[in-house]
């Protein structure tokens, strides 16, 4: 029989203890190195769009939040579209990058992004999905990066008609994906890595 | 021409979630199962990196902590290899960022509390973007073993960490790399949470005295492979789509 001459991918490994180094160096006073730590800016003075905070911390089994995890973004502009050469669609926002990465504070494991709220983008079968912020976790004893997603809790009706959401069958576990509005332009979204509050992870 | 849906993630193949050997993954893996996702464009699209953000030496970390004139302390080597996709082609464009330890197993971080010596002209992190073929290349030296708390005499393995970019955030990858011939590989608990020996050896870079560099620096090969692509030639689309 003949092979499939078909990689297999490189298997992962715990981004480790010192993630800070490599992904955030001007973070952990490795600085003249990189001008900037990459993804701390998402937005610059003229990005269009609803300015927002969205802030939170990621948990452990056991409740004690992680303080050495690296926390990555990705997500449409105001007008739903990807600041990607595979966004074939149309041309998102030059002033917007759509993709964030921030370290959790040494001391209280927060991790803040400054953005814009999201538009609508298409499900595979040209449905809307419910605006997102797709979410990338990495730390310590994490052995394969987490992908999650953040949604808004305004978006009600979006919500209930999501495509992906709608098709979860524990339904109520939906709430974990949902972000908490903590103040003006402010949502917080907190990821449980385990236990009976435990955050959907996608395979995708 | 390969514009569809990434192949899906081998989970047997990747280090499951909760691997007890390695400690620190018990109260930090996920117990519900994974909720698959086709791919949508949210996770088909991805940041991508310009060649014009990396400054002259950002893959040379022999050099770029470095005061002028002087350089990092160990065994030159030369890192280099491809990133390509599971369909053998190689993938232009790709961010590789890499950190590592000095040559006494000591990383330059707060929280570090290993007894070796810092080098004052040592960083440990680098990055590079690959070229129309998918290739990346690095100067550092040779990072030394370091021991770390997991059990009482855990060793971890001469390692340099990679995170890797494609072309989409399903492609999203950090691994690490390890040295040809290094006894410490098949004892460390971190190496061991991949599942097969297979996997493993992909992870382990070989000397590649070709390539090397005489009266300066050794050459070590490490390619990378991300997800690939499905063709969409035949795949059922909606009107208009
Ligand atoms: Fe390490």
């Amino acid at each position: 029989m003949q092979g499939l001459d078909q990689l297999k991918e490189t298997a992962s490994q715990t981004a480790g203890p010192y993630v800070h180094i490599g992904c955030v160096p001007n973070f952990c006073d490795i600085t003249g190195v990189f001008p900037e730590d990459l993804g701390c800016r998402m937005v610059n003075e003229h990005t269009k769009g609803e300015r927002i905070t969205v802030r939170g911390r990621v948990f452990d089994g056991t409740g004690t939040p992680l303080r050495d995890a690296l926390i990555e973004v990705w997500q449409a502009d105001a007008e739903g579209l990807y600041p990607s050469p595979q966004e074939k669609r149309g041309m998102a926002d030059p002033n917007f990058t759509g993709f964030g990465r921030s370290p959790g504070d040494m001391a209280t494991g927060e991790y803040v992004f400054e953005t814009v709220r999201p538009g609508t983008v298409p499900f595979i079968d040209g449905r809307p999905m419910a605006p997102h912020i797709t979410f990338w976790v990495v730390a310590r004893g994490i052995n394969i990066g987490l992908h999650t997603r953040m949604y808004f809790p305004d978006d009600e009706e979006a919500l209930k008609a999501d495509p992906i959401l709608m098709r979860i069958e524990h339904q109520v576990r939906v709430a974990t994906l949902v972000a908490e509005k903590t103040g003006e332009a402010e949502y917080t979204f907190n990821i449980h890595l385990q236990g009976p509050k435990e955050t959907i992870f996608f395979d995708i | 021409m390969s514009d569809g849906a990434y192949f899906q993630r081998d989970r047997q193949w990747h280090p499951p979630a909760y691997a007890p050997g390695y400690k620190t993954s018990v109260k930090r893996s996920p117990q519900a199962a994974l909720i698959s996702l086709n791919n949508t464009i949210s996770e088909m699209t991805g940041p991508v990196f310009g060649h014009n953000m990396l400054g002259e030496l950002d893959n040379d970390l022999v050099h770029n902590y470095a005061k002028p004139g002087e350089s990092a302390i160990g065994q030159r080597i030369i890192v280099y290899g491809r990133v390509l996709d599971e369909n053998g082609r190689g993938v232009p464009g790709a961010l590789v960022e890499f950190w590592q330890a000095n040559a006494g197993g000591r990383y330059r971080h707060k929280k570090e509390t290993y007894l070796a010596p810092l080098d004052p002209n040592f960083g440990g992190c680098g990055r590079a973007i690959t070229d129309d073929e998918g290739g990346y290349r690095f100067r550092t030296i040779q990072p030394g073993a370091y021991p770390w708390p997991n059990g009482v005499n855990d060793w971890r393995p001469a390692h340099i960490h990679f995170s890797v970019f494609g072309h989409a955030f399903a492609q999203r990858l950090i691994t690490q790399m390890y040295f040809e011939g290094d006894p410490m590989i098949w004892q460390c608990p971190i190496v061991n949470t991949i599942p097969s020996r297979e996997a493993v050896e992909s992870l382990i870079a070989p000397l590649d005295m070709n390539n090397t560099i005489p009266m300066d620096a050794r050459a070590y090969k490490f390619d990378i492979v991300l997800r690939g692509r499905r063709s969409t030639m035949f795949e059922n689309r909606m009107e208009g789509n």
